[in-house]
């Protein structure tokens, strides 16, 4: 079987059912041991203070708030290229769950950043371009409810999607390109001299691991919706012309 | 329950708020899960009613 039957509609909503519930079963083991762990069992930050617990939620957030719009990009890129009614699907149910992980980055940034650097938001680089990719998700979200035609709100998504990338790769990267911003670096390196203590590491990137598996869950889940959505568009549309 | 210090209001905001927020993304998607697959099912009745 070749990568893109299982994208097929009809194999894609059998092997999705068989899926699931070990993808939600897994997603909540890894994000009830990991923020177990990390409220309860991991010690305050030498200048932080307790805050630095904020870090198992803010983290996973903001990057899977990233890769999520990146996701998008691809699965709108596979719609664009070969016309894969699945992949436009995937994009559109990833929306929405690219939004919660927005708003989760949003706001625990926020209220870390108040008592660590004085404010609450700062339009620094890094803050103000994942303000921008927020922006977008809701355009994206708004643009495929405002079309009734599938197929076009497909391709106008999937255009709004690869304009959106560019600041969902600045705010990764912003910290690089730019050094006056009051965002600290990157958190998350395979470089084992820049990432934090092991004592916050192992707990974060559990929780990093129940994020990414939730939404996964959570897409795959949309997605079966969509589907099931467009049949229910197509038949009404059929019986109306009845 | 650790001992939050100075900073529990803010450190239990961000896990309340966070945890609502992932609580309402999946109620969301189940509510529109089930009411999409009803819809659907009442749809393909209708069909095959009309076939008989």
């Amino acid at each position: 079987m070749t990568f893109w039957e299982f994208a097929n509609p009809r194999v894609f909503m059998g092997w999705t059912e068989k899926v699931l519930p070990w993808l939600f079963g897994i997603a909540a083991l890894f994000l009830a041991t990991g923020l177990v762990w990390g409220f309860f069992f991991t010690p305050d930050d030498f200048r932080q203070g307790s805050t630095v617990k904020i870090i198992y939620l803010h983290v996973p957030s903001a990057f899977m708030a990233i890769n999520a719009w990146i996701m998008m990009l691809v699965a709108s890129l596979i719609w664009l290229v070969r016309r894969h009614h699945v992949s436009a699907l995937v994009a559109k149910a990833a929306a929405p769950v690219g939004i919660t992980m927005t708003l989760i980055a949003l706001f625990t940034g926020a209220i870390w950043g108040q008592p660590m650097w004085g404010t609450w938001w700062a339009w620094e680089p890094r803050l103000t371009s994942f303000f921008i990719l927020f922006l977008f998700y809701l355009g994206y979200v708004a643009l495929w409810a405002a079309i009734e035609d599938p197929d076009q709100a497909a391709d106008l998504t999937s255009i709004l999607c690869m304009v959106g990338s560019v600041f969902a790769v600045l705010s990764r990267y912003a910290v690089f390109f730019w050094n006056q911003g009051l965002h600290q670096g990157a958190t998350l390196s395979l470089d084992a001299d820049e990432n934090i203590a092991d004592v916050f590491w192992y707990p974060l990137l559990i929780c990093l691991a129940g994020f990414i598996v939730l939404f996964i869950a959570l897409v795959l889940y949309r997605t079966r919706t969509e589907i099931r959505a467009r049949r229910l568009q197509a038949m009404t549309l059929r019986e109306r012309m009845a | 329950m650790p001992d939050l210090g100075s900073y529990a209001t803010e450190v239990g905001l961000a896990y309340a708020v966070s945890l609502a927020l992932l609580g309402g993304i999946i109620l969301l998607s189940v509510i529109r899960a089930r009411r999409v697959a009803r819809e659907l099912d009442a749809a393909v009745g209708r069909r095959e009613r009309r076939q008989e």
